[in-house]
C-alpha cells in the first residue's frame, strides 16, 4: 500500500512536470507542423536561467521562475523568426535536421557556459519538506509540481476554448490558409503560440528540475520523451496529452520503482504498444 | 508495369550507357579515394575503416529513408544488430572466420530489419519516426540487459577473427580490415546500384510519391518496403559486422539512438535519394567530426549543429544534391 502511494505520487507529479514541458510541443506540432526536437533544448535553457538567477544573482525562487520563462522566450523568438519560419511545411526530414542542428548548438553552448556539471535550482523553504495528510507524507515540491500541470492545463483550456485568441489558434489548426483567408492573421497566431509553448517549456524545466535534472544532454536526453508523449497523445489536442502524460509517466515510474534493472524496457514497449493500436494517437483526429 | 517503371524504361532505353559509365564512375571514385586515403593517412587506417562502416549504414538508411520515404531515427537497430550477430557467434560459437562472421552479420542484419520493418510500417509520419525511437532503444536495453551474451554495458571483447582467406592477418596497423571494408563498400554499392535501378528499385520510389496509387495498380507497397527493409538490414548488417571484425569489439554504443540519429544527418548533409549522397554525407561528416572534436573537443557539437543549419538554409538537396545541380546547369550552359 505504501510502494503504491509513493508510485501513485511520483507518477503523478512527473506526468504532470512532462505535460507543462510537452503541452506546447504538442500545440505548435498541431499548429505549425514542425517535428521540434529543439523543444527539451529550450526547458532546458529555462532550468539554466532559473539557476543562474537563483544561485547567483540570489534572486527569491519566483523572480527566478519569472526570468527563467521570460528569458527563454527572448532567446527563442529571434531564434523562431530566423530560422523556424524558413522550415514551416518543409519535408519532416528537412524539419529534424535543422531542429537537431540548433539542439546541438544550444547544448554545445550551454556546455560551454555553465560547464558540463548537474545544475541544481534552490527550493524556497515553503517548498522543501513534506506535508503530512495524516495516513503518509508527501514531499511538498511534489505538490507544487502537481498544482502547476493543473492550472497549466485549466488555464490552456480557458486559452484555447473561450478566448478570441483560442478561437483564431483552433481556426489556424484546422485550415491554415483558410483562417488566413477569413483575416486571422495567422502568422501573429504561429508567434505568439510559439512563445507560449517555449514559455511553458521553460516553466516545466524550472518546475521539473527536481525530477529531470538540468545538465548539457537534458536537450537529447528527454527530447525523445517529450517528443514520445506528442505522439502518443495526439498533436495538437490537450486532453491527449494529459491522458499520455498521466499514463506513460505511470508506466515509467511504476517501472522504475518495481524492476529498476530494467530501466526504460516497459516504457518504449508501452509506446510500441498504443502507438500500434492508435496510430494517430490517443486523441488523434482522423484528416 | 508501373507508371515510374515505364518511365524509367523510356529514360533508360538511349541513356544506359551513360548509366553503366556513372555506375563505373562511382566504383572508381570509391577506389580512387580510398587508394587516396590509404597513402594519406597511412597512420588513421582505423577512423577510415570506420568511416567504411558508418558509409554501409548510411547506404542501407538511404535505401529505406531516400528511396521509400520511411522516417526513422532508429536505424541503428539493424547496424547493433548485425555487430553484435558476428561478435556473439565469434565469441560464444567459435566462428571465428571472417567471411562466416560476415556472413552471420548479415543474417543478424536482415532479421533485425524485418523486425523493425515490422513495427515501423505500421504508422507513418511524426508516429512512424516514435516508434523508430522505442525500437532503438528497446534494442539497447535489451542488449543491456542480456549481458551474459552481449557483454552489457562493458561490451563484448575478445572478438579473435581468424587471417582473412586463411592468408591475410587482421594487423596492428589495419590494413588488412580497410581493405576488407573497402572491398565490401565496392561490392555493396555496385549491388545496390543494380537495385535501386531495378523495376523493384523503381516500385519503392513510386511508393515514396503516392501509395495509393501503386496499390491501385495492383501492387502491394508493404510487401515491398518489407523486401527493401530486409535488404536495408543485410546492408547495415555488413557494416555492423565490419566495424565488429575490425575493432575486434562492440560496444552498446552500436545500437545507441545517437548513431541512428547520427547516421540520419550524415543522409541529409550529403543528400537522400542518392547513393553518392549518402556516400558524401558520410565522408564529410565523418572527418568534420574527427577534425572539429580534436581541433575543440569543447565546441565540436555546436560546429557540429551549425553545420547542419547551414546545410538547411543553404544546401537543402544535400550537398551532392546541391553540387549535381550546380554542375549540370554549368554543363548546361557551356554546351
Amino acid at each position: 500500500m505504501q510502494t503504491v502511494f509513493s508510485i501513485a505520487v511520483d507518477a503523478l507529479a512527473y506526468g504532470m512536470v512532462l505535460f507543462v514541458i510537452s503541452i506546447g510541443l504538442s500545440v505548435t506540432m498541431g499548429l505549425m507542423r514542425v517535428v521540434n526536437l529543439a523543444h527539451g533544448a529550450f526547458a532546458m535553457i529555462g532550468g539554466y536561467i532559473a539557476s543562474y538567477a537563483a544561485r547567483d544573482l540570489g534572486l527569491g525562487f519566483g523572480f527566478a521562475v519569472l526570468f527563467a520563462v521570460f528569458g527563454t522566450i527572448a532567446i527563442a523568438v529571434p531564434i523562431e523568426r530566423l530560422l523556424y519560419r524558413r522550415i514551416y511545411g518543409a519535408p519532416e526530414l528537412t524539419q529534424v535536421l535543422m531542429t537537431i542542428g540548433i539542439t546541438f548548438c544550444i547544448i554545445g553552448i550551454a556546455n560551454y557556459v555553465f560547464g558540463p556539471t548537474l545544475k541544481t535550482v534552490p527550493l524556497p523553504a515553503a517548498l522543501q519538506g513534506s506535508v503530512d495528510l495524516g495516513f503518509r507524507s508527501i514531499a511538498t515540491h511534489r505538490i507544487f509540481a502537481i498544482l502547476c500541470g493543473l492550472s497549466v492545463a485549466v488555464a490552456l483550456w480557458y486559452l484555447i476554448e473561450k478566448t478570441a485568441f483560442g478561437v483564431k489558434l483552433r481556426a489556424a489548426v484546422d485550415n491554415a490558409a483558410m483562417a488566413a483567408a477569413l483575416g486571422v492573421r495567422t502568422e501573429i497566431v504561429y508567434a505568439v503560440s510559439f512563445a507560449v509553448a517555449v514559455g511553458l517549456a521553460a516553466l516545466g524545466g524550472v518546475v521539473g528540475a527536481e525530477l529531470l535534472p538540468v545538465e548539457p544532454y537534458y536537450a537529447l536526453r528527454y527530447m525523445v520523451t517529450f517528443l514520445v508523449v506528442v505522439s502518443v497523445g495526439g498533436a495538437g489536442s490537450i486532453p491527449g496529452a494529459l491522458v499520455a502524460c498521466l499514463l506513460l509517466g505511470g508506466i515509467d515510474t511504476a517501472g522504475r520503482y518495481l524492476m529498476p534493472e530494467f530501466g526504460e524496457f516497459f516504457f518504449y514497449l508501452a509506446v510500441i504498444a498504443i502507438v500500434c493500436v492508435f496510430p494517430r494517437g490517443l486523441a488523434g483526429r482522423t484528416r | 508495369m508501373t507508371m515510374a517503371a515505364m518511365n524509367d524504361a523510356m529514360t533508360s532505353a538511349p541513356g544506359k550507357g551513360r548509366k553503366l559509365g556513372r555506375d563505373l564512375a562511382g566504383l572508381a571514385a570509391i577506389l580512387a579515394l580510398a587508394v587516396l586515403g590509404y597513402f594519406l593517412f597511412p597512420n588513421n587506417l582505423a577512423l577510415l575503416t570506420r568511416i567504411t562502416a558508418i558509409a554501409l549504414l548510411v547506404l542501407s538508411l538511404d535505401l529505406v529513408t531516400g528511396y521509400c520515404g520511411v522516417a526513422t531515427l532508429g536505424h541503428a537497430a539493424l547496424f547493433g544488430s548485425g555487430a553484435y550477430a558476428a561478435g556473439i557467434a565469434a565469441v560464444h560459437f567459435g566462428i571465428t572466420d571472417p567471411l562466416l562472421m560476415l556472413a552471420c552479420g548479415i543474417l543478424g542484419g536482415s532479421l533485425a530489419g524485418l523486425v523493425c520493418g515490422v513495427v515501423i510500417l505500421r504508422a507513418h509520419g511524426l508516429p512512424q519516426l516514435v516508434l523508430s525511437i522505442a525500437l532503438i532503444h528497446l534494442f539497447h536495453e535489451f542488449a543491456n540487459k542480456a549481458s551474459s551474451w552481449t557483454g552489457g554495458s562493458d561490451g563484448l571483447a575478445g572478438i579473435a577473427p581468424d587471417p582473412l582467406l586463411g592468408h591475410f592477418e587482421f594487423d596492428l596497423w589495419g590494413r588488412t580490415a580497410y581493405v576488407f571494408g573497402i572491398v565490401l563498400l565496392a561490392v555493396v554499392f555496385t549491388i545496390l546500384r543494380l537495385i535501386v535501378r531495378s523495376p523493384f528499385g523503381m516500385l519503392c520510389r513510386g511508393i515514396k510519391e503516392d501509395p495509393i496509387r501503386i496499390r491501385a495498380m495492383g501492387a502491394s507497397p508493404k510487401l515491398a518496403l518489407m523486401k527493401m527493409y530486409v535488404i536495408s538490414g543485410a546492408v547495415a548488417g555488413t557494416g555492423g559486422a565490419l566495424n565488429a571484425i575490425s575493432t575486434q569489439v562492440v560496444g552498446l554504443d552500436s545500437l545507441s539512438f545517437t548513431l541512428s540519429a547520427e547516421s540520419l544527418v550524415m543522409l541529409v548533409l550529403g543528400g537522400t535519394g542518392s547513393l553518392f549522397g549518402a556516400l558524401t554525407g558520410t565522408i564529410v561528416f565523418m572527418f568534420f567530426e574527427d577534425l572539429v572534436s580534436a581541433a575543440n573537443p569543447f565546441h565540436w557539437l555546436t560546429m557540429v549543429g551549425a553545420l547542419l543549419i547551414a546545410v538547411v538554409l543553404f544546401a537543402p538537396k544535400g550537398l551532392y544534391g546541391t553540387v549535381a545541380g550546380l554542375v549540370s546547369r554549368w554543363w548546361g550552359t557551356f554546351r
